[in-house]
């Protein structure tokens, strides 16, 4: 039966809210009440910590006030202020610059991967489905225990992995001519890679490829390939066909798991924490959460948790709306079939 | 369905990328976890994994995540059939809420929750709160403090010193995976069936036991066992909430990241690898389930 | 598909701005020196960092920029034997930098490059309880009594909480004292612990039996001295901390000395937190200069003072003079001297099977 006459059957056979019963009554209640301890409960006290002291506190945690230098400050207030608002920027701004990493490889992995899994049919195609399916449920653990096996001290790559130096790609700078035949620069380089920014990025690409790959993969699955071979029957070229068709018809999914992706992203916690050797200027938006918990500044943590937690909103908000896209392009393309 | 397909183009190069990327991110990785266990001789390997307090972590994970992941059976079964089936005030908002604990580093998801339950948290203190207010809401009546002090500490859910907070924020990281896989399902059920059991004169239990849930049971399963994956390798948010006492309270993860500490790197390997081994049993599990259900409900 | 690419510019312009942004704030560099650090000594390091800066570029007009990582004392060893590119380290205590020194990072003799000892200020472990001390705790053996709960760290990660172990372990067995503020009890207890040979406080029955008990009585066992003290002070959890001294004082300061009281035990232990300069680091780095003057300058009056304010005992006698209200005299006895040094204290009670690991093992 297709999708659009299931929806008018639902519609007709839905009980009216009058008639509903006790059972149903019951049911809506239980499902709120969890929902309310479980979520909205949680929600509702990130919100209510960061604002606990009023909302010039909560702003303060973002942009400090410029200290006046006659006022005696003790040393412990002086470092609150202005140090940790520099460290929760330098925080915001690693986060920013790991998912500007990640994301697009992962955008690029979830196409090709799901375009390889659901338009042919190999032996091994459920273990391959398995094996991008791994990380979401390999704790974040196991991906800091890994790095340490490869490039620890003693690991697989031992020595080298701790003694490689190379170029910091974001300093790439500006050193003119004068001197040099070449005029870029490298301004900073790491040494090793477990413990420096790379080692981020590597970890949370781990942790979040399957983002996009899981939300194309169902989605071609019950597309099933008879545009594509449309498209290539009058002629088509495989990319064009790729970029007109296939992209035209997965283009909400896709975008949606790129969000869900950058939101991971942001968020991943455990596999960052292990390499990140706890270095200030290495720290994501959720490890400084973690510090200035530890600092005994409950108000800034939570204040800083905000953030992740109005991004974490704003990507539900999109997703409603994608979803809300997706499902009258599927209701669509069902009624056209017909 | 798209069958084994020459016409289309890109199999080796996509394949092939598939594979290389793959290969670059999970599988070069957890062969390092191999090759090191295989350098343990079998005896220490047994000799790490039968020490008490492992073995304990490995009871306790797998404990509260099977615990975690039946609560969530059950509730987001209920969860996800109110969702589609019973229209109510909110509940788009509610829908949307689902994905939070997805979207919610599991770090605030630890920090919060452990402040939820606190002895002076809203849950925690819960009791404190409610007759305190009682008390405000009768003096404004004219009935000054009607409750003695400590009247609702019944009420009271502080965490402290269990491991129930354990099992709350599994609860809180899983949920979504058992709605999420079940709502798909709910909305393309025709009604129909249902109504033509409740002619034949089946009752409400009857015909969710014998007609609703049997045809849920594959999505709901999945659900359940992702969780479930979900749960035992969860860390983050876990250590913020559990007391981490050796034997007690500690999850496997944790004696993962304890042994690495202490520089005992084959040990946590060895521990890493167990975990690693459950992970892939259960996904290879939910996946046949899903590849079975498909071909059942082809078969229909 | 012109909603799509609206949307999905937007997003792609995002990324890459937040990206390009990302890049632009990281190019600023000058000399960087890595600290890697203890738990409790984040509040102390941010002080003194900025105090070493302005004065270094005074003396050199070099400036310099310090990086700061904390974590449990054992934890930061392990990371720097694994690649973390410390360029000195300033840990709780000398068995950790034993570690690294054992890995090869650290040239041996490193207790020797510095003055006293390589610690540039001391501390011991004490007490914090609740305002009016309800449960009435005054000594090790009152933590031992039924219904009274501990906070304490895990031994295994943490510096504090090994110190706490040894405290507890040496008062109950009767180490012998000294007044170590004199140079003549400093002296007796290097000539006592000299003069030993063999350690029967090892094979101490009693101080088994108050160990084991004391774990009873510990129903959150962090993995950080501070997340210990968050436990007790920010969650309210148990009847007594037991921790760094100055750990309790920061705790104390920053949540309001009318909640908490510090209680100093009869006796305990002097704690010697030790730094050094990772050679393998600077040397490839070419940063020695600076390390090697950030650490010496943590010995002179102006960081000294910084360190007491945060409630570290300084090595300068004028300034602890000017602090002496704060720091009650104790009886304290030394690792060297009751336990025959760290090297034989870690592998007895720390190591993987030693006593800590057994007090868990459920018996059977």
């Amino acid at each position: 039966m297709s999708r659009a006459a299931t929806l008018q059957i639902r519609a007709a056979a839905a009980p009216p809210k009058a008639k509903r019963s006790a059972v149903g009554r019951l049911l809506v209640a239980a499902a709120v009440i969890f929902l309310t301890l479980f979520i909205v409960l949680p929600i509702a006290n990130v919100f209510t910590q960061a604002l606990s002291n009023g909302f010039a506190a909560y702003w303060q945690v973002f942009f400090p006030p410029a200290t006046d230098p006659a006022a005696h400050l003790t040393l412990f207030e002086k470092h609150q202020l202005a140090d940790q608002a520099a460290h929760t920027w330098s925080a915001i701004r690693m986060s920013c610059g790991i998912a500007a990493v990640v994301v697009p490889l992962n955008i690029v992995f979830g196409l090709v991967a799901a375009w390889a899994v659901t338009k042919f049919r190999f032996r091994g195609r459920v273990l391959l489905v398995t094996l991008i399916d791994l990380p979401f449920s390999i704790s974040p653990v196991i991906a800091g225990l890994v790095f340490v096996l490869w490039f620890g001290r003693g690991g697989i790559f031992g020595d080298w992995g701790t003694r490689i130096t190379w170029p910091d790609p974001a300093s790439l700078s500006w050193q003119g001519f004068s001197g040099h035949w070449w005029p870029f620069t490298f301004a900073n380089s790491y040494t090793g890679i477990i413990f420096t920014p790379l080692a981020m990025v590597i970890a949370t690409a781990f942790v979040t490829f399957p983002f996009v790959a899981r939300a194309l993969i169902p989605l071609m699955d019950s597309q099933g390939s008879d545009e594509e071979l449309a498209a290539l029957s009058l002629g088509a070229s495989g990319w064009r066909t790729f970029r007109t068709v296939t992209l035209a018809n997965i283009r909400w999914a896709l975008l949606y798991g790129a969000i869900l992706c950058t939101a991971r992203a942001f968020g991943e916690f455990g596999a960052v924490s292990v390499v990140s050797g706890h270095i200030d200027s290495n720290d994501t938006i959720p490890l400084r959460v973690e510090k200035l918990w530890d600092g005994y500044n409950m108000q800034a943590a939570f204040s800083v948790a905000t953030l992740l937690a109005l991004l974490a909103v704003a990507t539900l908000i999109i997703k409603a709306a994608v979803e809300f896209k997706t499902g009258h392009d599927e209701a669509a393309a069902s009624a056209a079939k017909e | 369905m798209a069958r084994a397909n020459r016409v289309i183009p890109g199999l080796p190069l996509t394949l092939g990328y598939t594979l290389f990327y793959l290969s670059l991110f999970v599988l070069l990785p957890l062969a390092g976890l191999v090759i090191k266990t295989t350098q343990l001789s079998p005896r220490e390997f047994y000799a790490t994994l039968a020490d008490p307090v492992v073995v304990a972590a490995f009871q306790l994970t797998f404990g509260a995540s099977a615990l975690a992941a039946a609560i969530n059976g059950v509730f987001g079964l209920t969860v996800a059939w109110v969702l589609v089936r019973e229209p109510f005030f909110g509940r788009r908002i509610f829908d949307a809420l689902i994905d939070f604990p997805f979207a919610l580093p599991t770090a605030v998801a630890g920090i919060t929750f452990s402040n939820l339950y606190l002895a002076d948290g809203w849950i925690g203190g819960f009791g404190e709160h409610a007759s305190a207010f009682l008390n405000r809401l009768a003096g404004q009546l004219g009935h000054p403090n009607p409750l003695p002090e400590g009247a609702l500490s019944w009420l009271d859910f502080p965490y402290s010193n269990t491991n129930v907070g354990i099992v709350i924020v599994l609860v809180f990281v899983g949920l979504p995976f058992v709605v999420r896989s079940l709502q798909p399902v709910l909305q393309d059920w025709d009604p129909e069936y249902e109504q033509a059991a409740y002619s034949l004169g089946a009752g409400g239990a009857t015909t969710f036991r014998r007609v609703i849930f049997p045809a849920l049971f594959p999505a709901w399963l999945s659900g359940v066992a992702l969780s479930f994956a979900r749960a035992i390798g969860e860390y983050g948010s876990v250590i913020f909430i559990a007391s981490n006492i050796p034997g007690k309270s500690q999850i496997v993860p944790l004696q993962i990241v304890i042994k690495l500490d202490e520089f005992e790197p084959a040990q946590a390997t060895a521990i890493g690898v167990v975990l690693l081994f459950f992970s892939l049993l259960i996904l290879l599990a939910i996946n046949g389930i899903e590849y079975w259900s498909r071909h059942r409900s082809q078969a229909v | 598909m012109r909603r799509f690419a609206i949307f999905a510019l937007v997003f792609a312009v995002g990324v890459s701005l937040a990206g390009g942004w990302a890049m632009r704030a990281r190019s600023a560099q000058n000399v960087t020196i890595l600290n890697v650090s203890y738990d409790p000594t984040r509040e102390l390091y941010d002080a003194i960092d900025d105090a070493f800066t302005s004065d270094y570029l005074k003396k050199t007009g070099t400036t310099v920029t310090i990086q700061q990582s904390h974590a449990g004392s054992g934890k930061q060893a392990t990371a720097v034997v694994n690649g973390l590119q410390a360029d000195v380290v300033t840990l709780g205590l000398a068995w950790d930098v034993d570690a690294i020194e054992k890995a090869g990072l650290i040239a041996s003799g490193w207790q020797d490059k510095f003055a006293d000892n390589a610690a540039p200020y001391t501390s011991t472990v004490a007490f914090l309880v609740r305002k009016g001390n309800p449960k009435n705790i005054r000594d090790w053996k009152d933590l031992l009594r039924p219904g009274v709960q501990v906070i304490v760290a895990n031994p295994k990660a943490s510096g504090a909480a090994r110190w706490a172990f040894l405290g507890l372990w040496g008062a109950v067995a009767g180490a012998k004292t000294y007044d170590l503020s004199t140079a003549q009890g400093l002296a007796a207890s290097i000539a006592d612990g000299k003069a030993a040979k063999d350690f029967p406080i090892y094979k101490n029955a009693d101080a088994l039996a108050a160990v084991s008990e004391f774990y009873k009585h510990v129903p959150v066992l962090d993995t950080g001295g501070r997340g210990a003290t968050v436990t007790f002070a920010q969650k309210g959890i148990g009847d007594v901390l037991v921790n760094w001294e100055n750990e309790l004082y920061l705790a104390s300061d920053e949540f309001g000395k009318d909640k908490f009281e510090i209680v100093h035990p009869s006796v305990s232990v002097l704690a010697e937190p030790p730094v050094a300069v990772v050679d393998s680091v600077v040397d490839k780095r070419g940063t020695r200069a600076v390390a090697t003057a950030y650490l010496n300058f943590l010995y002179t009056p102006e960081a000294q003072d910084i360190i007491a304010q945060y409630h570290y005992r300084p090595r300068d006698v004028a300034i602890y003079k000017k602090y002496a209200a704060d720091f009650p005299p104790l009886k304290l006895f030394t690792v060297d001297q009751a336990f025959g040094g760290w090297p034989r204290a870690q592998k007895a009670f720390f190591a993987d099977g030693g006593v800590f690991d057994q007090i868990y093992r459920p018996t059977n």
